[in-house]
């Protein structure tokens, strides 16, 4: 099960919110664990999230390389557009 | 109007097609050192770019990155936010810090900038030379941050100097220079895949969370700032050694033969991180076996199986270091209780509190090996008999790490391990196998390597006593020791208010911070 894990780490602050809560909503197997200061969000194969539903949970326009400002780390092959971003391990 | 592009298309065009063939000279002299290792380059347009992030976008965001740090350490300094820390004892994390892990971090400025010039695709060129203002970005942000904590602690008034010096700080930087003196693509394998992916989250992730545990807010903001620099390190660690089995089947063991090698230097380098996160902490969110499990058992596993596909395999010996998760912390702790007097931080065995955490985090080892150890010691500093071992140890040729750690992984964890090579007729001793087959494999670096002990030995550190050695390291006296009856120790109580006499804490602050 194990070999197909996929992760991302955000601050866990308000800038970060509204990703945190894309990943969550967007990927109803993901796992929330939450360290000091931290929470990290985990996925067997694949996480995603759109511009539009953060752009929605933010209630503004959100580029998603905004994630940088936030982002402590991640595990899993990147794919990035405008309009989605998504790690994968298949 | 023209349609905007998208992210793909401004990527590609910020880089590619911005190269050219250079006529004046033949392109191998002027990329000089793309070819000597070996590696076979085919093309390299097929290079896929790790995060799209245009130049534009990277200035915007690394600019606000910056404000909402500098913000966050003013208002720290303001505030005197020190004072909310959980105890003092925990600035000791930060001493290590600054004197062992910021000079990696304007290492890796320098080189990364030149493998931006030493590499011929401008996909990767684009890549270092981000890479490379980042880690410069890191080395400053920390600087700024700790220079708080240098008004009122010990041992963080001149890390620089003491990293080309001191006896632990040897650990790191032979680390580091053993990759700088590398070609580009053994750096790059050993910098960004086999530290900055596999086990840099063991660096950052839990230190950054165990420094949100203690009241640490300002590190806690520059560490998660550069470890969101990091994320884009590690998505370039994984691209490189995915282009370089793409690219030429004659790459994989020369590449895998590099992860080997420096996934076993990087985890005996991170003994000192195991250290920090177990026994540093006054507060500990994570064990450092916990992270090990998480952060490289399962990652890493999960990361290998994806690579399995080019041929690649989990590095040598990877089951030797999670073997030893159970021991290391405890090992180094040993270690550098033996030799606080020399150090430029401060170290106190652990409460009993922390034993119980300890015991319950590390069941099968902790009380049956490690607790009377620990034991025994606070019995003999009560009687006046506190062991500071006086000689100078062996130290392993490759890691500099002193001959401290045992044959876990053949079952006999209380016999120390020693390997011995020998070369143009001298004999050379390594800690374990994982050293001594780097050794073997390239002697003729290894008997060069800047041995502390045995500088000290030839005379070449600032005199044959320990205080000499410790004034050419530019230590003070009252920065190393035991923390209980430390200079800082006593501050920290005067700061709280809960000693007899501020004065006399006034009187021990460190001479570099007026």
């Amino acid at each position: 099960m194990s070999e197909h894990k996929v992760f991302m780490i955000f601050q866990n602050t308000a800038d970060a919110q509204p990703f945190i809560s894309a990943f969550a909503q967007e990927n109803s197997a993901a796992t929330l664990d939450y360290q000091p200061g931290m929470v990290r969000i985990e996925g067997l194969g694949e996480l995603g999230i759109t511009q539009a539903v953060v752009s929605e949970l933010a209630g503004r326009e959100v580029n998603l390389q905004e994630l940088h400002l936030t982002l402590i780390s991640l595990s899993g092959n990147i794919d990035e557009d405008d309009d989605y971003f998504r790690i994968t391990r298949h | 109007m023209a349609k905007k592009l998208n992210m793909r298309k401004r990527y590609e065009l910020l880089t590619r097609g911005l190269g050219w063939e250079p006529t004046y000279q033949p392109k191998e002299k002027v990329f000089a050192q793309e070819a000597y290792e070996g590696i076979k380059i085919t093309d390299w347009s097929k290079w896929e770019d790790p995060f799209r992030l245009t130049a534009d976008a990277y200035w915007k965001y690394q600019a606000e990155k910056d404000k909402k740090l500098y913000a966050v350490m003013d208002s720290f300094a303001q505030n005197n936010a020190h004072l909310n820390l959980a105890d003092a004892s925990y600035v000791n994390a930060l001493k290590l810090f600054i004197q062992g892990v910021s000079p990696l971090e304007y290492a890796a400025h320098r080189n990364f900038a030149r493998l931006a010039r030493q590499f011929s695709g401008e996909g990767a060129q684009i890549a270092c030379q981000m890479q490379s203002i980042d880690e410069l970005r890191h080395a400053q942000t920390q600087i700024h941050t700790i220079s708080h904590y240098n008004k009122h602690f010990h041992g963080m008034h001149d890390p620089f100097h003491m990293f080309d010096r001191v006896w632990y700080l040897s650990v790191p930087k032979s680390y580091f220079d053993d990759a700088s003196a590398a070609g580009p693509f053994e750096f790059i394998t050993s910098v960004s895949f086999s530290f900055e992916y596999l086990l840099t989250n063991l660096l950052f992730v839990p230190f950054m969370s165990g420094a949100a545990y203690n009241g640490d807010m300002a590190t806690v903001t520059f560490g998660f700032s550069a470890q969101s620099d990091e994320s884009r390190h590690m998505t370039l660690g994984l691209e490189i050694i995915k282009f370089l089995l793409e690219q030429h089947e004659d790459n994989l063991p020369i590449v895998q033969g590099w992860i080997d090698k420096h996934f076993w230097r990087a985890y005996r380098l991170l003994g000192l991180v195991a250290m920090m996160q177990d026994y540093f902490l006054p507060e500990s969110p994570m064990s450092w076996k916990e992270g090990w499990q998480i952060y490289f058992v399962e990652n890493a596993g999960a990361l290998f199986n994806d690579l399995a596909r080019y041929g690649l395999r989990m590095p040598k010996y990877h089951e030797i270091a999670t073997a030893e998760a159970d021991h290391i912390s405890h090992q180094v702790f040993g270690i550098f209780y033996n030799y606080i007097h020399a150090a430029a931080f401060n170290l106190g065995l652990p409460s009993e509190a922390k034993m119980n955490w300890l015991s319950e985090k590390y069941p099968d080892t902790f009380d049956k090996y490690y607790r009377p150890r620990m034991e025994m010691w606070a019995e003999m500093a009560k009687e006046g008999k506190r062991f500071f071992n006086m000689g100078l140890p062996q130290l392993c040729q490759v890691c500099q790490i002193p001959m401290g750690f045992t044959e876990i992984a053949k079952g006999e964890p209380m016999q120390v391990a020693y390997r011995v090579s020998e070369f143009r007729g001298d004999k050379f001793h390594t800690c374990s196998d994982g050293c001594k087959d780097i050794f073997d494999h390239e002697p003729e670096k290894y008997v060069n390597a800047w041995l502390p002990v045995h500088q000290i030995f030839q005379g070449n550190c600032g005199g044959a006593t320990v205080p000499d050695v410790l004034a050419w390291y530019h230590f003070h006296p009252e920065d190393g020791g035991d923390y209980a009856g430390s200079a800082d120790e006593a501050r920290w109580k005067a700061m709280k208010g809960t000693a007899a006499s501020s004065t006399a804490a006034a009187k021990t602050a460190p001479a570099d911070a007026a």
